[in-house]
């Protein structure tokens, strides 16, 4: 806990976005996780992608379960709707929502017992259902709130604080959402906000479901050596396959990459994702080779980071079900109740 | 860059920008933070220690701490340093506890003060308890220097004056007053260990200008003005008055006259309203006053009647900035103006002048009859006389006198006891105290107080222009005081870093409210600064840089705008960051600091 409040007052050459507000605006309150907890640079990343993307910070549905993880939306975005749901239960309030009003960017924050554990089953269908939002997990591969137990996605071999090794394999998130038919998979390390921003900021970008597996120590119980989600281990051992960089519309690009390694994604709104492939034969495309690359790796002990799979013709639950482009919410009453006479034609048609 | 040298006693003692832009390095926050928790004599002796005239300073300084103050650069008005000051002398209980104690046995040095002002009477404080014996001469009745005679009633309460020069003269020093020293090389004679002067510049400048000699009897300089009226010999002024100068004597020039009863007041400054002299706060106080000021008009001509002034003509001038940094004045082109006056106070300067140090004493004076110093000693060509004060390097403020006579005191102490002044001259140090007393507990409140800077209460004002006596400014009340004292950033208490305890987990860098933290790439300054969470434009605040972290990078921090809130260490999981008072020694006599 911090007991002194963060000041308001901020860098006097803090700089503006399009909308005229700072980073400053898009904060939440002041963390009451651990300090050092790599869930509040998650936070940061999110607070910055946003003001840099300059999106409202009004227009946000912040969505989570139960766990430290759960607990950030209210760590960033103050001005935005939220939802602080049942274990293991926000996929559906995210469903719920985005079905409701689809104008919002939905942002959901979960955790490896939240998606992995207790909401596995959720997790998968929200996948499958390809809800247009960005579902990001902070997973630091312990129980923090309990006390620092394995959880489902630490690896087989890591100990526990007292040198006790987990006896199960790991679930790996990333690969299940690459199976299940994720259009969006990424993963990173909250230690590396340079790689992170970009990443959520096209995620949000991304119409369709995107999700992104956050690597983020958690430093009261996962963080010391025999850990394989600490700080130390992760810095050691990430191999990042494609750097991502997001372009918004009417940026002139002047980044000096090396040539023949980079790739222009267009995304729906005219925005550019530029990704630098750091590995030549790999193409973020291809969703088997994506798979079996990371699940390769893992047998190393590697961690590949990056954004590892992408879709830029995905399409949505909305698509899929033919709703209409006015949230339904904003639906009013001679719509949705437009009179016997249509009730007729609706039923002759059926007969 | 290379890794900032932490303890090097500059580099936290600039973070501190008012004790750094304050000449005698007194310690403000520490004092703020006495009058934080009501302890106004400690605070008070706290100053006393360092600048020596408290009371008089909390009215009178020029203040150069506060334009320096952080809070100038996070927002806008810097806290209200010198007002505080004050209520620590207003508020003060009894303080002779706390007094250095003086040796009746004296140690056979004798040391000769000439002129009781400022520079003086600290020489005197600062030697006194080391058993020297102290004769100090002045030709005016009374002690405090230009402290008494330049400046008005309605600034300095004579009460506030006389408590502070007391207190030293008091302590044992043997005081002369009425005594015009007519010849250095007599004063030699009675063979003193060491001289100090502390004359001043008590020679305001004239203006030679076509008539000025015909009406000489309604002409007087400022400063001797000032003087004749301070020792009540001069009660009134009549007439319509021109006060010709834009420094803080032509502000009191011009509001003694309102007091003393002249029909107008008006002053007359060649150059413009941004650059004159005055400070600001005597500027409003002037006008606020009803005393127009005009500028851009340097005067050509006395016109006179029968040796009787009836006015002076002067040149319409602009100011064109060249951009060489210093304004330049052409003729507008206007007809020349004419004002009507029938008393001339001329306040455009003064000079330090020592018409009776003999030239063949082996006492040399530069071009601009200034004796020549050492700048760190304050020893003249004569080993045995030392300068200080306005008598040094011209007109400064008081503050500028308690800084010179501390560092004149160590040389007179040097040599008296044999010693080198140089070599042996006590070095500056820093000691760095955590204030960390808990899990989330600080020793100091971190927290930042976004108050805007409380306007100070004045005297009203009809009473206060029928006498000269009364103090326009009423100064801050203990409520005041204590939500003035909160806005104070704590700048001496120090964001410090250690490396090897850092996990780079970012958690300092998300929190800071001021984006004063980077984790980067090293490089040179220059492309360093661009680098950072938040421009670092202001190059003449410092970053610290640590040495290489695990990852390859470097924590840069830019002390510019940081509010010392504390948040950096408090979310820090390993202390990495730590906040650590610096304590900054200041070499000077008998210092609380530096004994034992």
């Amino acid at each position: 806990m911090t007991f002194v409040a963060k000041p308001r007052v901020h860098h006097p050459q803090l700089p503006l976005n399009d909308l005229g507000l700072t980073r400053r605006d898009y904060e939440g309150s002041v963390s009451t996780l651990c300090a050092g907890c790599g869930h509040d640079s998650v936070s940061a990343a999110i607070v910055q992608a946003c003001a840099q993307l300059s999106l409202p910070p009004h227009r946000f549905a912040k969505v989570s379960g139960i766990g430290c993880s759960s607990k950030t939306p209210s760590y960033f975005l103050s001005h935005s709707h939220g939802f602080n749901s049942v274990h293991g239960r926000m996929p559906s309030v995210a469903t719920g929502s985005n079905l409701a009003n689809r104008d919002l960017y939905c942002i959901g924050v979960s955790g490896d017992g939240d998606s992995a554990s207790i909401g596995i089953g959720q997790f998968a269908h929200i996948v499958r259902r390809r809800i247009n939002m960005l579902y990001i997990v902070d997973n630091n591969g312990t129980y923090g709130l309990t006390k620092g137990q394995f959880s489902a996605t630490n690896d087989k071999g890591s100990t526990s604080k007292k040198g006790v090794p987990n006896l199960y394999a790991p679930i790996d998130l990333v690969s299940m959402a690459l199976q299940i038919g994720a259009t969006f998979v990424a993963r990173s390390f909250s230690g590396d906000k340079r790689q992170l921003v970009p990443l959520i900021q096209a995620g949000l970008k991304h119409e369709g479901f995107a999700f992104i597996d956050v690597i983020s120590p958690c430093v009261a119980f996962n963080n010391h050596n025999g850990s394989t989600k600490s700080y130390d281990y992760v810095r050691g051992n990430t191999g990042n396959v494609i750097e991502a960089d997001f372009v918004t519309p009417g940026v002139e690009i002047t980044a000096d990459y090396e040539p023949g390694t980079i790739e222009d994604v267009a995304m729906p709104d005219g925005s550019t994702l530029r990704l630098r492939k750091l590995d030549e034969q790999y193409d973020p495309r291809d969703r088997v080779q994506a798979l079996s690359h990371v699940q390769r790796a893992a047998e190393e002990g590697e961690v590949v980071t990056g954004l590892l799979y992408v879709d830029p013709d995905a399409s949505d639950c909305h698509e899929i079900l033919g709703t209409p482009s006015t949230p339904l919410n904003a639906l009013d009453e001679s719509v949705l109740c437009p009179g016997s006479d249509a009730l007729e034609r609706v039923n002759a048609s059926l007969r | 860059m290379k890794a900032t040298n932490i303890s090097d006693p500059s580099y936290f003692h600039k973070v501190v920008d008012c004790q750094w832009a304050c000449p005698a390095h007194t310690p403000v926050p520490d004092y703020i933070r006495l009058i934080a928790e009501e302890r106004y004599t400690e605070a008070y002796m706290l100053n006393w220690d360092s600048n020596v005239f408290p009371g008089i300073l909390g009215r009178t300084c020029d203040r150069p701490c506060e334009p320096a103050c952080r809070r100038v650069r996070t927002e806008e008005k810097p806290v209200a340093i010198c007002r505080l000051k004050r209520v620590a002398a207003d508020h003060k209980g009894d303080i002779s506890p706390f007094m250095p104690r003086v040796p009746t046995k004296k140690n056979g040095k004798r040391i000769c003060l000439m002129g009781a002002g400022p520079a003086s009477l600290a020489v005197a404080r600062d030697l006194l308890p080391f058993g020297y014996e102290i004769d100090m001469f002045d030709r005016d009745p009374a002690g405090g220097g230009m402290m008494r005679s330049q400046i008005p009633a309605f600034r300095l309460p004579a009460d506030v004056l006389e408590e502070e020069v007391d207190l030293i003269v008091d302590m044992g020093v043997n005081a002369t007053y009425g005594y015009e020293i007519t010849s250095m090389k007599d004063m030699l004679a009675m063979d003193y260990d060491a001289y100090f002067v502390g004359t001043g510049a008590p020679r305001g400048r004239d203006l030679d200008l076509p008539g000025r000699q015909e009406v000489d009897e309604h002409i007087s300089i400022g400063i001797d003005w000032l003087g004749s009226v301070a020792f009540g010999h001069t009660h009134s002024i009549s007439g319509k008055v021109i006060v010709m100068g834009g420094g803080n004597t032509a502000m009191d020039c011009c509001r003694t006259s309102k007091r003393l009863g002249a029909e107008s007041v008006t002053v007359v400054v060649r150059s413009a309203f941004e650059v004159m002299k005055a400070s600001d706060w005597e500027k409003e106080d002037a006008m606020s006053e009803g005393i127009p000021i005009v500028n851009n008009r340097p005067p050509k001509e006395f016109i006179h009647e029968n040796g009787k002034l009836k006015g002076i003509v002067f040149e319409c001038v602009k100011p064109v900035d060249d951009g060489s940094g210093r304004l330049r004045y052409v003729p507008t082109g206007e007809p020349d103006v004419y004002m009507e006056c029938d008393h001339v106070l001329m306040a455009i300067g003064q000079e330090n002048h020592c018409p009776w140090i003999e030239r063949d004493i082996g006492l040399e004076f530069d071009k601009w009859d200034c004796p020549v110093l050492d700048e760190v000693t304050f020893q003249s060509t004569h080993p045995k006389v030392f300068f200080g004060g306005d008598s040094a390097f011209g007109p400064e403020n008081i503050i500028w006198a308690s800084a010179h006579a501390h560092q004149a005191a160590i040389s007179i102490h040097l040599l008296c006891q044999g010693k080198d002044l140089k070599e042996d001259r006590p070095p500056a140090g820093v000691n760095l105290i955590s204030q960390k007393m808990g899990v989330h507990q600080w020793s100091y409140d971190a927290e930042h107080d976004a108050s805007q800077r409380f306007i100070v209460p004045h005297a009203n004002k009809r009473k206060a222009l029928d006498n000269i006596k009364i103090e326009v400014e009423l100064g801050f009340d203990a409520r005041l005081g204590l939500k003035e004292a909160q806005r104070c950033l704590n700048c001496d208490v120090q964001t410090v870093f250690t490396e090897n305890l850092c996990i780079e987990c970012d958690a300092c860098v998300d929190i800071c409210p001021m984006d004063c933290i980077t984790f980067t790439e090293n490089a040179e300054e220059p492309d360093l600064r661009a680098m950072l969470m938040a421009p670092a434009d202001n190059a003449e605040q410092d970053l610290y840089v640590s040495e290489d972290l695990p990852t390859g990078r470097v924590m840069v921090k830019d002390e510019d705008v940081c509010l010392h809130c504390g948040l950096c260490a408090e979310r820090c999981p390993t202390n990495a960051w730590d906040m650590q008072k610096s304590v900054i020694h200041t070499p000077q006599l008998g210092s609380y600091a530096e004994q034992g």
